[in-house]
């Protein structure tokens, strides 16, 4: 914490034509730094990120209005992240949790995931204390809903989810200070979820959409999480790679950048296998971190062109 | 002789000093926490000493990270039993059992009673004590 020492005793208002230094409190929070990890390690997602920065410059102009001690409730943080199958949205909650915990906004910088198994219980009088178990464990940090439209079952009126529902909004409301949640799902099931809870929808200040990657993207993800476990393309491998992309976005269960790790997961089975086959006797660190283009072409995907329904690859 | 004005309980930690205030509990609650102790709420109206076994506010609570939650079950016990004894604990499992390492009161009645001394005369004359609250003359719920 960086509060200027005042000579000035009793208290610690600044005068009203002090000037304080945004870029001094900017390097202070080192928020730079997550920022630029997230530039790094995350292709994409510009709306996202854009947000993030949004966010963390209320968050740093609302530190400097304390100390003319401009009081203003504490900004609402509770989000929503909707978005298709793998875009991220988990990895980004696990960030934010850290961005927040830097800027201050919460004190312990933790993440605790949960569906709706963990919060509803199987009869009567077991829903409240599971979620307030649930909730006490993520106070200081974030809780992350995922897949939040499964809490509310219109088709059963009896449905225990409902009484995690109002427990929830409940504590989003009056403990702000405690914790950040982070509801997240699909687009179009989120959005019925909230128009039949208008208490939920009112209580989150950030929409936040994950868009589809590009196959650019998806080419880039591929290359940073290969290069994170020491392997790379050679350069047809890459051109494979390349075209096996939109090849497999066309199938059905395609789910973003988990597919990829998954293609990529099985292209380093198949190259270990390929190494095992030829029985050279001396393989070089090139060799054992290269993936060729056959390591890829042989993929289900470049068999029958026909949309594929088996692939295993959802989650 | 007075030994104990006003009768306060002296059970536990801090319980000779002015009742700690939620940002003192706070502070106590996080120390607890930092060392990976399991905390519980406990409430009584029967603080005979030898009484270890207090009623559990809910279950203990593992794996906390942050003091708010513990002092949200305070409150709730507090306003649930504004009247009774309630204690905080916190378990240290580091040796492979649930040791309980701290306890330290956080609500008490307004008005305590106290403990009265109590001689039995027994074969020989000799002399039995014992003590005994006066609180728990009265039935449950209407002792403070
Ligand atoms: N922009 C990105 N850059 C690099 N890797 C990414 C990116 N987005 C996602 N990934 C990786 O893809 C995988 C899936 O991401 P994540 O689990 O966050 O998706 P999700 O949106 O939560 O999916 P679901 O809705 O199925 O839970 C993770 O291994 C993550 O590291
Ligand atoms: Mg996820």
């Amino acid at each position: 914490m960086n509060t200027t020492e005042k000579p000035s005793a009793g208290s610690d208002t600044l005068s009203d034509n002090a000037l304080v230094d945004l870029a001094a409190e900017f390097k202070n929070s080192r928020i730079q730094e997550v920022l630029d990890k997230l530039d790094r390690e995350l292709i994409g997602l510009v709306p996202v990120k854009t947000r993030i920065r949004e966010i963390a410059a209320l968050l740093l102009v609302d530190r400097l209005r304390k100390q003319f001690a401009l009081t203003s409730e504490t900004p609402t943080l509770h989000m929503s992240f909707t978005g298709n199958p793998g875009t991220g949205k988990t990895t980004v909650a696990l960030r934010m949790a850290e961005i927040l915990h830097r800027l201050g906004y919460v004190r312990e910088g933790h993440l605790i995931a949960v569906t709706r198994d963990d919060l509803v219980g199987q009869y009567i009088g077991h829903t409240a204390p599971k979620t307030k178990e649930v909730i006490k464990k993520a106070m200081g940090g974030v809780l992350f809903v995922d897949e939040a439209y499964y809490l509310y079952k219109p088709e059963n009126e009896r449905d225990y989810g409902q009484e995690s529902i109002e427990i929830l909004l409940q504590i989003m409301e009056n403990n702000r200070d405690d914790l950040v949640v982070i509801l997240a799902g699909y687009k179009d099931k989120m959005d019925r979820f909230f128009s039949s809870n208008p208490g939920m929808r009112s209580r989150i200040a950030h929409h936040v959409d994950f868009p589809d990657y590009s196959p650019s993207e998806l080419m880039a993800i591929a290359k940073l999480m290969l290069g994170g476990q020491n392997y790379r393309f050679s350069p047809d491998g890459e051109q494979a790679f390349a075209e096996y992309i939109p090849l497999r976005m066309k199938l059905g269960n395609f789910a973003n950048a988990r597919s990829i790790r998954n293609a990529l997961d099985r292209a380093r089975l198949r190259q270990a296998n390929r190494l095992f086959a030829s029985k050279t006797q001396h393989l070089t660190k090139v060799d054992l971190m290269t993936l060729e283009a056959e390591d890829i072409m042989v993929s289900r995907v470049f068999q029958d062109n026909g949309p594929e329904t088996k692939t295993s690859d959802t989650k | 002789m007075m030994t104990n004005p006003g009768n306060r309980l002296t059970q536990g930690q801090f319980s000779f000093l002015p009742d700690l205030t939620d940002t003192q509990i706070t502070a106590q609650i996080k120390y607890a926490l930092s060392r990976g102790m399991a905390i519980s709420v406990e409430y009584t109206d029967d603080p005979h000493p030898r009484n270890t076994y207090w009623e559990m506010f809910g279950m203990p609570m593992f794996d906390l990270r942050d003091p708010a939650g513990i002092l949200m079950e305070i409150n709730n016990c507090r306003k649930s039993f504004p009247n009774h004894y309630i204690r905080v604990m916190a378990f240290d499992s580091t040796q492979g059992w649930e040791t309980p390492r701290m306890s330290f009161i956080v609500n008490r009645p307004k008005k305590e009673p106290g403990f009265g001394l109590v001689r039995q005369e027994v074969e020989g004359r000799r002399i039995q004590y014992t003590i005994h609250s006066y609180a728990t003359d009265k039935p449950e719920s209407d002792r403070y």
